[in-house]
């Protein structure tokens, strides 16, 4: 079997995994996405361990390593979107942006998120006083 | 093209359109069960490429365990079952753009660098056999660090979601509050 049939699978397996976590709003999408990224990396170990004939195992034994991290990860993941689910009530990473720098273009973005908006509140009631003060 | 090529080849058909299908449906549920289809046809590629083992603890963890609990976090966070139209953010082309270049580069490499090998495909050379005197003796020292970093992070998972736990302790926003003062 040529050794470019699985490492192209796994190089396009990849691609599609990275447009899923570029192009993806919802955060359990974008988790499915990397997981997708995860098996492709798996293909490629095993592909590599048959070809080299190793010995110890080692692509294997570490493609069943990365499947536990991966359900590790993904436990972990869904604790922290559901938290996330029940604090701000929605999961769309566009919309999560309390750790984002206060840019000076990006105050107006209706898309922030319900606790910088709410930070945000005294500022425009300050202007509408000043304007209705004379 | 040998039989197993033939084989591959049609798996990974599967495998990829299904993939496709993850992140372009707009579904929530069915991008989860697109994506048991292309696990399994992941875990089918496995055994053509002989590594029976780990075809099915993908069987086992990803088509058993990881979509499960992916199902439920889909349902814990209310998603709605029918299709929705804002799945995908603004910046899909972006996003195809740089997949298509990432596919390229890396495609292009493996064709460069593996064209023409050939790789010997020997049945039992996968086996749990073979694979669990491998990881006893050999990878014992990774394994048993990676059951204590699995107990970690399903301990922190479980403390990430429980409840009842309040955000801090009265102390500690008490000290809190006199530093600020």
């Amino acid at each position: 079997m040529h050794l470019a049939y699985p490492t192209i699978v796994a190089a396009l397996l990849f691609s599609v995994g990275v447009y899923g976590v570029l192009a993806r709003r919802n955060a359990i999408l974008v988790l499915m996405s990397v997981e997708l990224m995860l098996n492709a990396v798996n293909l490629n170990l095993v592909t590599f361990d048959i070809w080299f004939r190793d010995r110890l195992h080692g692509g294997q034994v570490l493609t069943l390593f990365t499947i536990v991290i991966a359900a590790a990860e993904i436990g972990l993941g869904l604790a922290i979107v559901l938290l996330v689910f029940r604090n701000r009530q929605m999961i769309d990473i566009d919309r999560l942006r309390a750790l984002a720098e206060d840019t000076p273009g990006g105050g107006e973005d209706p898309r922030d998120d319900t606790k910088a908006s709410a930070a945000r509140e005294p500022e425009p009631t300050g202007t509408q006083h000043e304007e209705a003060a004379p | 093209m040998s039989g197993q090529e033939v084989v591959f080849a049609l798996l990974s058909v599967v495998m990829l359109g299904s993939g496709i299908l993850v992140v372009t449906t707009r579904n929530l549920v069915h991008a989860a069960l697109w994506l048991v289809v292309s696990f399994g046809a992941l875990a089918g590629g496995y055994l053509v490429l002989t590594a029976e083992f780990v075809a099915w603890v993908q069987v086992l963890i990803y088509v058993g365990a990881v979509i499960v609990l992916l199902l439920f976090g889909i349902m814990l966070t209310r998603a709605p079952i029918g299709e929705s139209a804002d799945l995908d953010s603004g910046n899909r082309w972006a996003a195809a753009s740089v997949a298509t270049a990432t596919a390229a580069v890396l495609v292009t490499v493996m064709v460069m660098g593996f064209r023409d090998e050939r790789m010997p495909l020997q049945a039992g050379s996968g086996s749990a056999d073979a694979l669990g005197a491998s990881v006893f003796r050999t990878w014992v020292l990774p394994f048993e660090v990676l059951s204590v970093l699995l107990l970690a992070s399903l301990v922190g998972a479980i403390v990430l979601s429980r409840s009842d736990i309040g955000a801090r302790p009265e102390a500690g926003a008490r000290a809190d509050e006199e530093d600020g003062v």
